[in-house]
């Protein structure tokens, strides 16, 4: 064993038993609670409105059984006939202390085991992704390829179902789709319109096939046609003539005081930021034009346009800084806050102070 | 020490950055004290821009954000939701990217069922879910919604839920508020429904846009304002500011609430709520001062109570970022100086170049 492998074991070792001391102490670590409820719906059918148009109709709708309607319309054969069942809702930590100070052996809140394994499992992946500051390792590419892949299978099971099932198949199928998927989608005929991007579909498709995987072209081209043509139109109005027309503006710029007259210092300010606008504007299109050579009275304008390139990309540079350290404090956050247990911002284990969470009994 | 300062392993960088966000993270956590902010004009005129909606007028809520950049944008999405139910307004919530709804269900989740459980779903917020298209589904729905949402989220059909029957398009909004990290986002929203159909010069009863964005983002969008952009919120310095002035509008609102319910005249609570609302001290004071004489005890306690009600921790996400962010600014600061200085230093020995 040589000396960076036994300091990494040290280190391990020590990390290991300061979480096992930290998970043994006071309230514990990483642990999510969930509450029984009830849930149960009845299928009743709703009248309409008094003073609806005349051609509006009964409903049936499914309504929780606690709604008004559900009391006022549902027959008794429809009660009976309620949907029930239970589902588990977090609450915080603190809930459930109460609970057991209550009552030791009371059961309708719970250690929820498959979402405190979660806590663990989002803790040791972002130690995983961590780990990569120190030196690429199996861990972190592990991390890495689960989050690719999860996201992956998320994008496809949600573009399924909240594009494919209600826009493409609902229209072509409403009333199997109405049967089988969405019980509340409106089916009020086929649509065959939707035949044209059905077929592009399986066209986009067919380059997973072993032949013709130039099939795929055609909707490609559709789709990179359409996109430049949405964007031309609205970039050419959206961000070059408003841009354009923004730039031309004042240069003295007079405003007015509260009391009446003109503000001096105001005025001084908000004229100032458009000389400042206009030549900034000026000065960047000089040093973006090639055909003039940047010498003498050029060069210089062109050096001004570098100046304030660099201060915009200084900007740019800040706010990206600004934008990963609150990634990374969220991260942190969370480790130490739903992982570790050693701070509460948000009150929900309602501690009165951070030494009672992790020793106890203070 | 240059030599060692040279050839320095950046690692030790990245443990001094966890260090400089971790610690002031605790700090901040253990004693529940945050920076205080002094709100930007920008942050102020998306804040306006809320504020001075009426009751009822409809307000579109688009969450195109997913947990990557949750720590940055989650705190402005909720300071939104919760500036947007309590000044009752209507919430229609959808999302352009496959993960926002999670990100819109959280917020709903949070504020609305927690904190404002009076607010009926389908009659003062709706969720109308993800759809694929990027910006084409912009390019749709600002002249007819249901051609892409003909259900919301939950599959009911948009016909049956009350507070879509008055709305046709994005048109019929009165502000449209954006939460985006990337594409498509904000820009999106700028150049197909806010540039064409918002509020301009030849379209003066059109709908206003906001938007609140990555730090990544923000210097793309700055351009864009006052004209097709009404405010913008930049990464979590303006989530922090925002949050600060909803968090003390709606302390004000209480207060001014308790005011009335102690008897006093709506507009001499809401002068004495502003005072009372920046030094919560002052309400205890007055409550034993003789203008407070015709006040029930019950009626004063109520005043001392909300005036001194801490904020919950899950409105200040933002100020509590701000924290880690100083350190780490300073520490970046630090670093930069130092690298110029070891630069500067080995070009005189005759180094570097």
């Amino acid at each position: 064993m040589n000396a960076r492998v036994l300091a990494w074991t040290v280190i391990l070792l020590i990390a290991t038993a300061l979480l096992v001391w930290r998970a043994s102490t006071g309230l514990g670590m990483a642990k999510v609670y969930v509450e029984a409820e009830e849930v149960s719906f009845v299928e009743v059918t709703v009248p309409p409105p008094p003073g609806a148009a005349a051609d509006e109709t009964s409903k049936t709708l499914w309504l929780p059984a606690d709604s008004t309607e559900v009391r006022r319309y549902a027959t008794p054969a429809q009660r009976d006939a309620a949907i029930s069942w239970t589902e588990l809702q977090q609450v915080p930590p603190k809930a459930y202390f109460e609970a057991q100070a209550a009552d030791p052996n009371q059961t309708a809140i719970v250690l929820s085991w498959p979402r405190t394994i979660g806590i663990w499992i989002a803790a040791i992946f972002t130690l995983s992704i961590f780990s990569f500051l120190y030196r690429d390792n199996p861990f972190y590419r592990v991390a890495e390829a689960v989050v690719v892949g999860v996201s992956a299978g998320y994008w496809m099971v949600v573009g399924f179902w909240d594009v494919i099932i209600p826009n493409l198949l609902g229209k072509l199928m409403p009333e199997f789709v109405k049967a089988n998927f969405l019980p509340g989608l409106n089916a009020t005929g086929v649509e065959w319109a939707y035949l044209v991007p059905l077929v592009f579909g399986i066209m986009l498709v067919w380059r997973l096939m072993p032949k013709g995987g130039w099939i795929s072209l055609w909707p490609l081209a559709f789709i990179v046609g359409t996109t430049a043509g949405l964007r031309m139109v609205g970039y050419i109005e959206g961000d070059f003539l408003s841009q354009v027309s923004s730039s031309v503006i004042p240069v003295i710029n007079p405003i007015e005081a509260p009391g009446g007259g003109t503000d001096v210092m105001a005025t001084i300010w908000a004229s100032l930021r458009n000389v400042l606008l206009l030549a900034g504007i000026l000065a960047c299109l000089t040093y973006f034009f090639f055909s003039v050579e940047h010498k003498g009275g050029v060069g210089k304008i062109a050096r001004v346009g570098i100046w304030y390139l660099m201060i915009t990309f200084g900007a740019a540079f800040g706010f990206t800084v600004m934008g990963r350290i609150a990634l990374l404090a969220a991260r942190l956050e969370f480790l130490f806050n739903d992982w570790l247990w050693l701070i509460d911002p948000t009150d929900q284990r309602g501690v009165a102070n951070a030494a009672a969470m992790v020793i106890g009994g203070v | 020490m240059l030599k060692a300062l040279q050839n320095l392993d950046r690692r030790w960088i990245f443990l001094l950055m966890g260090l400089a966000v971790g610690v002031p993270i605790l700090v901040i956590g253990i004693t529940g004290r945050t920076f205080p902010e002094t709100p930007t004009p920008l942050a102020q005129s998306v804040f306006d821009a809320v504020n001075e909606l009426d009751a009822g007028d409809k307000v579109l809520l688009s969450f195109d954000y997913d947990p990557a950049s949750e720590g940055e944008l989650a705190p402005m999405a909720t300071a939104f939701v919760r500036h947007c139910a309590q000044r009752k307004l209507k919430m229609y919530f959808m999302a352009l990217w496959p993960v926002g709804p999670r990100m819109v269900q959280q917020n709903i989740r949070r504020v609305i069922e927690q904190d404002y459980p009076d607010l009926v779903y389908g009659e003062d917020y709706v969720d109308l879910g993800f759809k694929a298209g990027n910006e084409a589904v912009i390019k749709v729905i600002v002249t007819d919604l249901r051609q892409y949402f003909t259900t919301d989220s939950k599959g009911t059909p948009v016909e049956e839920i009350p507070m879509m029957r008055e709305v046709r398009s994005v048109q019929d909004m009165d502000l449209l508020v954006n939460v985006s990290a990337g594409y498509p986002g904000s820009k999106e929203w700028v150049l197909y429904a806010s540039t064409p159909f918002g509020r301009s010069a030849s379209n003066p009863e059109g709908f206003q846009t906001v938007a609140g964005c990555t730090g990544v983002q923000a210097p793309l969008m700055y351009p864009y304002i006052p004209k097709q952009l009404a405010g913008l919120l930049g990464a979590i310095k303006g989530a922090a500011e925002y949050e600060f002035l909803v968090n003390e509008w709606v302390r004000e609102q209480r207060i001014a609430e308790a005011l009335v319910a102690g008897g006093m005249a709506e507009a001499e609570a809401a002068d004495l709520a502003t005072t009372f609302a920046k030094s919560p001290g002052a309400a205890e004071e007055w409550t034993v001062s003789g203008a407070a004489a015709s006040m029930s005890p019950e009626a004063k306690s109520d005043l001392i109570r909300v005036a001194d009600a801490p904020i919950p921790g899950k409105y200040l996400e933002g100020q509590r970022r701000m924290g880690p962010q100083l350190v780490a600014h300073l520490l970046m600061v630090l670093l930069i100086i130092v690298g110029n200085v070891i630069f500067f230093m080995s070009r005189k020995r005759g180094g570097a170049r």
